[in-house]
C-alpha cells in the first residue's frame, strides 16, 4: 500500500486511490516505426533492482495522471510530478543522485 | 478425572462454570479457560492427528503458535476447520471435534502411513511425479488426492458478519506484554495517537505468568496501574482481541480483531479487519520457545516448557503429576520451579549444558529438584500419553539409556524474537549466537515512502531476553517513534526491574548429539506437516541448499503455524548437514497474515447483493415489476428476457425476437456508454482512437466505428454522433464506459496533452429506449412532435426534438436489422418516457426484450459484440471489417502492430457464419477440428465457434465462428467437436443470416 503525493491536487494518496501505469516516458512510435521502435515501445520495459520512473494516476481522486521516481528494492519514493514531460525534473534528478551514487541515471 | 489444582488459574473465573461438547462428549469448564486449558483439565490430552503420518497428538503450546490441536469448530453455518484451541476462548455451548482421523480420534485407519513411513520420505509427493507414468493417475494421485487436506471445508454459507473498519494513527503498537504497554505509555506521553493491540483477551504477556518484580511490585500490580493511566490518556486506544496480522508498504497495517468469537451470541460482527495508517509501528511481539528434537518428542504429553507453566498459572492445570524437564538454557527451570511449587513432581531437570550454577538452578537445587546436567532425552516412551523418558549422556550416540518415570515432559530449546511484523515489509535480521536466534537489525528497518525506518521493536522481539531491559527498550522504542511521528517526548521515567542473571544457553539441535538415524527419524521438527531431522538431512543429501527449496520440498513450516516452532530448528539442521553456519542458511521469507485469518474478515460487509457496487437503469424498477430474469453487464443489471406465467426463458426471449421482428420492440438501452468529446481537436483526437475516420464526419450523422489497442486488438466498438463543429457524442459497449474514459483521459493527458479536447462521461445522465420494429416510426409518429420519416431522420442520422411531451434526441441506428430508433431522454424523465412508449405503443404490439433477443437478432444480422467475437486477441480484420479501417489516415491506435507479420498473416482465423447440417444449436466455444494431433496427444483444431444461438426467425441454429482460411471457403461442411468426445458437423456460410440486403432497417 504505497503512498504517493499527487502533484495536482496535493494529496498524500494510498495505493487504494491510485492506478499504477507501468513504466514512464516511453516514446510512442506508431504508423511507420521500425520493427524494433515498435518493440521497444510495445514490450521491452526495464525492471531495475532500484530506482525507477512509473505513470501512476490518481483514479479515485482528481483523476490526473503523474510520474513518480520509486526505489523498487527499498520502496522509497523520491518525489512525484507532472506526467506533461519528457524528462524528470533536474531537481529531482540530482536528489536521487545524491541519495543513490551508484544509479546511472534514468534514460 | 481433574487436572485443576485448587487456589491457582489467575485468568479463571471458578464461579462461572462453561459447558461444552468435544466429538460429541459433554465437558465442563470455567470462564476465562482457552479450549486448550479446558481439554487438559478434562484429561483430553489427545487433541487430534497429524497431516502425513496420521501420529496422535496433544498440544503442545498455549498460543498462537500452537502446531498440533487444531480442531473442527461449530456446526451447520458456523461450521470452520483448522481452529487453534489454544487460541480458542471456552464459551458456554462451544462443539468441538477433532480432525484428520478416520473412523475417530483413538482409532485412525490413517495410521498406517505411520508403519510406512519409511516409504513416505521428504519429496514422496514429488516423487511420485518421476516413474512410471501411469503410476501417478492410477496409484498415487487417488492416494494423494483422498488424503490430501487439513480439516474440511465448510458446506454451508457462513451466517456471521464480518466488517472492516479504518484506523489512523501516529503509533501502532503491536503486542499488550509489558513492552508494549511501556512503549504505549511513552510515546502516549508525548502527545502522539497511539493504538495499542494485544492479540489475546489478557494483558500483560509472560511477565505477569512469571512473577516478574517491576517497581518493587508484582507485574500484575504494575500492569493494572499502568493501563488505567494508558486508559485515562485521551490520545492513547488500547483493544484486547486484535492480532497484528501484517505489515504493509508505508506504514500500513491490518489488524484481526475477533470480537464475538468467544461469544457467538452476542449481536455484533464475528470479526473486524482493521485497516491501520500508521506513521510508526512498534512490534512488542514477544518470543516463542523452541522445541527441542529428540526421539517421540511429539508424544502428547511432551510440551512447551512455557506452555506447560501457563497452564498452570493461568488456568491451574497440571498437565502431568510427574513432569521431567528438558532444556538447553535457564529459563526451563522456571517450569521446574512453578511445578514444584505448586506440589507437583519433578523428578529431573534434564541440562544438556555440562555445568549448571546459575541463580534459577540453585533455586531449583534448593527445593529439591534434582538436575541432570551433561544429559539428554534420548527417547520418549508411550503412544498415546507419555509414559517415561530414556535419559543418556548428551555427546552420545543415545545408547545405555536410564529409564525415567514421568506422565508430562517439558521442553525448552531457548527463545526465538517474534520478528514476523518486522520481517513482513523487508526489516533484516542478524543471527545473535548468545541466544541462537535471529533478532531484528535496528539499523535495517522496514523503509517508508521517504526512506525513512517507520518500524522500530520493543522488548523480547528486540532480543532484550531479562525484564529490566525490556522495559529500557520498550520505553526507548515508544519515545523513538513519537519522535519520529513528529512528536517531542517528554523526559519520562521509566519503570525498573532487576534482569535475572542467567548461564548462557547451548544450542542443541539434536539430542543426543550423535544419535543414531533410528532415532533422529523419531526426532520431529515440524509437528503440522509431520518433518523430521532424517527428512531435512535426507532433502540436503539429495542437493536441495537453499532454505526456500528446502522448506517446500519437505513441507517444513508450511501450513497453518507458518513455521512458528520448526524454523530455527530446521535451519539449523539443515545447515549442520549442509556444513555450514545457519546465517549462510538464512530464513525463509516471513509473509502475513502472522497467524491464519478469516475469509469473512479479508471480505468484510462485501458479501452478497453489496459485493461490489450494483447500477441500475432509471427503468429498472418496471423490469423488476414485470418478472425480468436479471443478467449482469459490467456492474449493470440488465433484464435478459420477461418470463411470463409458466414461460421458460427461451419460450421467452423466442417470443420477444418474433415481436420485435414482426410488430414493436421496447429495450432499455440506457447502459450504453455515452461520452461527450469536445473541443477544437475533437476531430483529430478520434481519428487517433477509431481505426476508421470520425473527423470527416457530417454534424448530425452517425458511423459506427472499431477501437483498438496499440498491440492491435480490438477493444471496443460503437456508434460516433456528431453533434456540431466542435463536438462528438461517442457510444461504448455498456461495460466499457468507464474504462474508454478512462482510455481517452490518458491519452490526452500523457500523450496529446497540448491538444484541445475534453471528455465527459455522461452515460447515466441520459436514459436510453430502443424502439424497434416494423411498427417503430408508427408509434413515434403517434406520441407526435417532430418529423421521423424517412426522408427527414434517414439512417444513420440523429436529430433533436420533442415526442409525446419529452425532450429527446432520436438516432436511427439498428443493432436488430429492423426499423430503429434509439432515443435517449434526461435520465430523470426515462421511466415516463418509457411508460408513454408502452401506452402508445399498445395498439401496435409493443413489447419489452431483453438482452438475449438483443444477442439473437444481432447474431441473426451477423454483427459482433465485444466479448463474443473478441477476446483480446481478435484483430478487426479477422472479422471482416477492412471497411471500417481508414486506408486514409495516416495513423491511429494500432495500426502499426496490425501489419506485424502475425498480424498481417493469411492463416489467422477470420469470421464466418456456420450452420449445424441437422439444424442443431453449436456448443458455444467448441472447436473445429483439423486432421492430426499436436505434441501433447490433444487433436489439431481449425476454428472455434464464438456466438451461437437458436434462432426464432430462422427456426434453426446459427452460429458465428472464426475458421482457418474461413471466408475462402464457403459452402465447405466442417466437423466441430463435442465435450463427450462426439462431433458436429456445421455448414461455413455468410455470417449474415437475415436480410443481407439490408432493406428492413432502411424504410
Amino acid at each position: 500500500m504505497l503512498i504517493f503525493e499527487c502533484p495536482y491536487c496535493g494529496v498524500k494518496a494510498e495505493e487504494t486511490e491510485l492506478h499504477a501505469g507501468g513504466e514512464a516516458h516511453l516514446t510512442r512510435h506508431g504508423a511507420g516505426a521500425s520493427d524494433d521502435d515498435l518493440k521497444s515501445y510495445l514490450f521491452m520495459r526495464k525492471n531495475p533492482k532500484g530506482v525507477h520512473f512509473e505513470r501512476w494516476q490518481h483514479a479515485n481522486g482528481c483523476g490526473k495522471w503523474f510520474h513518480a521516481a520509486r526505489c523498487t528494492m527499498t520502496l522509497e519514493v523520491f518525489g512525484t510530478y507532472s506526467a506533461q514531460t519528457f524528462e524528470p525534473p533536474a531537481e529531482l534528478v540530482k536528489k536521487i543522485k545524491k541519495k543513490r551514487p551508484d544509479w546511472e541515471g534514468w534514460t | 478425572m481433574s487436572n485443576r489444582i485448587d487456589g491457582m488459574g489467575r485468568l479463571l473465573n471458578r464461579d462461572t462454570p462453561v459447558s461444552f461438547t468435544f466429538n460429541g462428549k459433554t465437558l465442563s469448564g470455567y470462564q476465562g479457560d482457552t479450549l486448550a486449558s479446558a481439554l487438559l483439565a478434562n484429561d483430553q490430552m489427545l487433541m487430534g492427528r497429524s497431516f502425513k503420518y496420521h501420529r496422535a497428538r496433544g498440544v503442545v503450546a498455549s498460543g498462537a503458535e500452537e502446531p498440533n490441536a487444531l480442531v473442527n469448530m461449530g456446526e451447520g453455518a458456523r461450521f470452520e476447520p483448522n481452529q487453534r484451541v489454544t487460541t480458542t476462548e471456552l464459551f458456554d455451548g462451544l462443539t468441538a471435534k477433532s480432525q484428520n482421523h478416520w473412523p475417530n480420534l483413538n482409532f485412525d485407519v490413517g495410521v498406517i502411513n505411520n508403519y510406512v513411513s519409511k516409504f513416505l520420505p521428504a519429496g514422496f509427493y514429488y516423487k511420485t511425479f518421476m516413474f512410471p507414468r501411469f503410476a501417478w493417475k492410477h496409484v498415487f494421485e487417488p492416494i494423494v488426492r483422498h488424503s490430501a487436506g487439513l480439516g474440511k471445508p465448510p458446506t454451508e454459507a457462513d451466517t456471521d458478519r464480518y466488517e472492516h473498519f479504518y484506523a489512523f494513527v501516529d503509533v501502532l503498537i503491536v503486542g499488550g506484554g509489558i513492552a508494549g504497554v511501556q512503549a504505549a505509555l511513552a510515546a502516549g506521553q508525548s502527545g502522539a495517537k497511539v493504538l495499542l493491540v494485544e492479540q489475546t483477551a489478557h494483558w500483560g504477556g509472560r511477565a505477569v505468568v512469571d512473577g516478574a518484580i517491576i517497581d518493587g511490585k508484582p507485574a500484575e500490580e504494575w500492569l493494572i496501574e499502568t493501563l488505567q493511566t494508558l486508559e485515562n490518556m485521551d490520545n492513547v486506544t488500547i483493544r484486547t482481541r486484535i492480532m497484528g496480522a501484517g505489515v504493509y508498504d508505508h506504514g500500513y497495517a491490518l489488524g484481526y480483531e475477533r470480537i464475538t468469537d468467544h461469544a457467538p451470541e452476542t449481536n455484533a460482527p464475528r470479526h473486524r479487519l482493521w485497516r491501520i495508517r500508521a506513521k510508526q509501528i512498534i512490534t512488542a511481539t514477544g518470543a516463542i520457545e523452541r522445541p527441542l528434537s529428540f526421539a517421540g518428542n511429539d508424544i502428547p504429553g511432551v510440551m512447551l516448557a512455557s506452555a506447560v507453566r501457563d497452564y498452570l498459572v493461568n488456568w491451574g492445570i497440571a498437565v502431568g503429576q510427574r513432569t521431567v524437564v528438558v532444556t538447553n538454557n535457564d529459563d526451563g527451570y522456571r517450569t521446574a520451579i512453578a511445578l514444584k511449587q505448586a506440589g507437583l513432581e519433578v523428578p529431573a531437570v534434564i541440562d544438556v549444558r555440562e555445568q549448571v550454577q546459575s541463580n534459577l538452578a540453585k533455586q531449583a537445587r534448593a527445593l529439591g529438584i534434582e538436575i541432570r546436567e551433561g544429559r539428554a532425552i534420548a527417547s520418549v516412551k508411550g503412544g498415546k500419553r507419555v509414559t517415561g523418558v530414556g535419559v543418556s549422556i548428551m555427546q552420545g550416540t543415545g545408547g545405555a539409556q536410564e529409564e525415567i518415570k514421568c506422565d508430562c515432559v517439558a521442553m525448552s530449546g531457548g527463545w526465538s524474537p517474534v520478528v514476523h511484523l518486522w520481517s513482513h515489509c523487508g526489516g533484516k535480521l542478524n543471527w545473535i549466537e548468545e541466544h541462537a536466534h535471529f533478532a531484528p537489525d535496528p539499523k535495517r528497518p522496514p523503509l517508508g515512502d521517504e526512506g525513512q525506518g517507520f518500524v522500530i521493536t520493543a522488548g523480547i522481539a528486540s532480543g532484550a531476553m531479562e525484564t529490566g531491559t525490556v522495559l529500557q527498550n520498550a520505553d526507548a522504542a515508544g519515545k523513538s517513534a513519537a519522535k519520529a511521528a513528529g512528536f517531542a517526548s517528554k523526559r519520562t521515567r521509566v519503570a525498573k526491574a532487576d534482569d535475572v542473571a542467567t548461564q548462557v544457553m547451548l544450542p542443541a539441535w539434536i539430542l543426543p548429539t550423535n544419535a543414531l538415524p533410528e532415532l533422529r527419524a523419531k526426532m520431529w521438527l515440524d509437528f503440522q506437516n509431520d518433518v523430521k531431522v532424517s527428512d531435512i538431512q535426507l532433502a540436503a543429501r539429495e542437493g536441495y541448499e537453499s532454505v526456500e527449496h528446502t522448506k517446500r520440498y519437505t513441507t517444513l513450516g508450511m501450513a497453518t503455524d507458518q513455521g512458528k516452532l520448526s524454523n530455527i530448528n530446521g535451519l539449523a539442521v539443515l545447515s549442520d548437514a549442509l556444513g555450514q553456519e545457519i546465517p549462510q542458511t538464512g530464513t525463509t521469507t516471513f509473509r502475513p497474515p502472522y497467524t491464519p485469518i478469516s475469509m469473512g474478515a479479508i471480505a468484510g460487509e462485501a458479501r452478497g447483493e453489496i459485493f461490489q457496487p450494483l447500477r441500475q437503469t432509471p427503468i429498472h424498477q418496471w423490469h423488476v415489476g414485470h418478472n425480468a430474469y436479471m443478467e449482469p453487464v459490467g456492474l449493470w443489471h440488465r433484464p435478459y428476457c420477461y418470463p411470463r406465467g409458466e414461460e421458460t426463458h427461451q419460450e421467452a426471449v423466442t417470443r420477444e425476437v418474433n415481436n420485435t421482428r414482426q410488430k414493436l420492440g421496447l429495450l432499455d438501452a440506457s447502459t450504453l456508454g455515452k461520452l461527450i468529446v469536445k473541443g477544437p481537436d475533437a476531430g483529430k483526437f478520434l481519428d487517433m482512437l477509431y481505426t476508421n475516420m470520425m473527423s470527416n464526419l457530417k454534424p448530425g450523422r452517425c458511423r459506427y466505428g472499431l477501437m483498438c489497442s496499440e498491440n492491435g486488438f480490438l477493444v471496443d466498438d460503437g456508434v460516433v454522433a456528431r453533434i456540431d463543429e466542435d463536438t462528438f457524442l461517442c457510444h461504448t459497449t455498456s461495460g466499457g464506459a468507464e474504462r474508454i474514459h478512462g482510455w481517452m483521459e490518458e491519452w490526452l493527458q500523457t500523450e496529446w496533452w497540448d491538444w484541445q479536447v475534453y471528455v465527459a462521461n455522461v452515460t447515466e445522465q441520459f436514459a436510453q429506449v430502443a424502439v424497434v420494429g416494423p411498427n417503430a416510426r408508427k408509434v413515434l409518429e403517434k406520441l407526435g412532435g417532430m418529423d421521423v420519416s424517412k426522408d427527414a431522420l434517414s439512417f444513420m442520422g440523429w436529430a433533436d426534438g420533442i415526442l409525446g411531451g419529452f425532450d429527446v434526441r432520436v438516432y436511427r441506428i439498428s443493432f436488430s436489422g429492423e426499423l430503429s430508433y434509439e432515443i435517449a431522454v434526461p435520465a430523470s424523465q426515462g421511466r415516463a418516457f418509457w411508460d408513454a412508449l408502452h401506452a402508445a405503443g399498445a395498439e401496435f404490439g409493443a413489447m419489452a426484450y431483453g438482452t438475449e433477443a438483443l444477442h439473437i437478432m444481432r447474431a441473426e444480422k451477423g454483427f459482433i459484440m465485444i466479448g463474443d467475437e473478441t477476446d483480446g486477441t481478435i484483430i478487426p480484420q479477422d472479422l471482416g471489417l477492412n471497411w471500417a479501417i481508414s486506408k486514409k489516415k495516416d495513423d491511429f491506435l494500432g495500426k502499426r502492430a496490425q501489419q506485424r507479420s502475425h498480424m498481417a498473416s493469411k492463416d489467422r482465423w477470420q469470421l464466418v457464419g456456420l450452420e449445424t447440417l441437422d439444424g442443431s444449436v453449436l456448443p458455444d466455444g467448441a472447436y473445429a477440428l483439423a486432421e492430426g494431433e499436436n505434441a501433447n496427444g490433444q487433436r489439431n483444431t481449425q476454428g472455434r465457434v464464438t456466438s451461437t444461438y437458436h434462432s426464432p426467425t430462422l427456426f434453426r441454429g446459427i452460429a458465428m465462428g472464426l475458421v482457418l482460411h474461413g471466408p475462402d471457403r464457403m459452402g465447405e461442411v466442417i466437423e466441430f467437436g463435442n465435450i463427450d468426445g462426439t462431433t458436429i458437423s456445421a455448414k461455413i456460410v455468410d455470417p449474415v443470416f437475415y436480410d443481407k440486403e439490408g432493406i428492413k432497417q432502411n424504410v
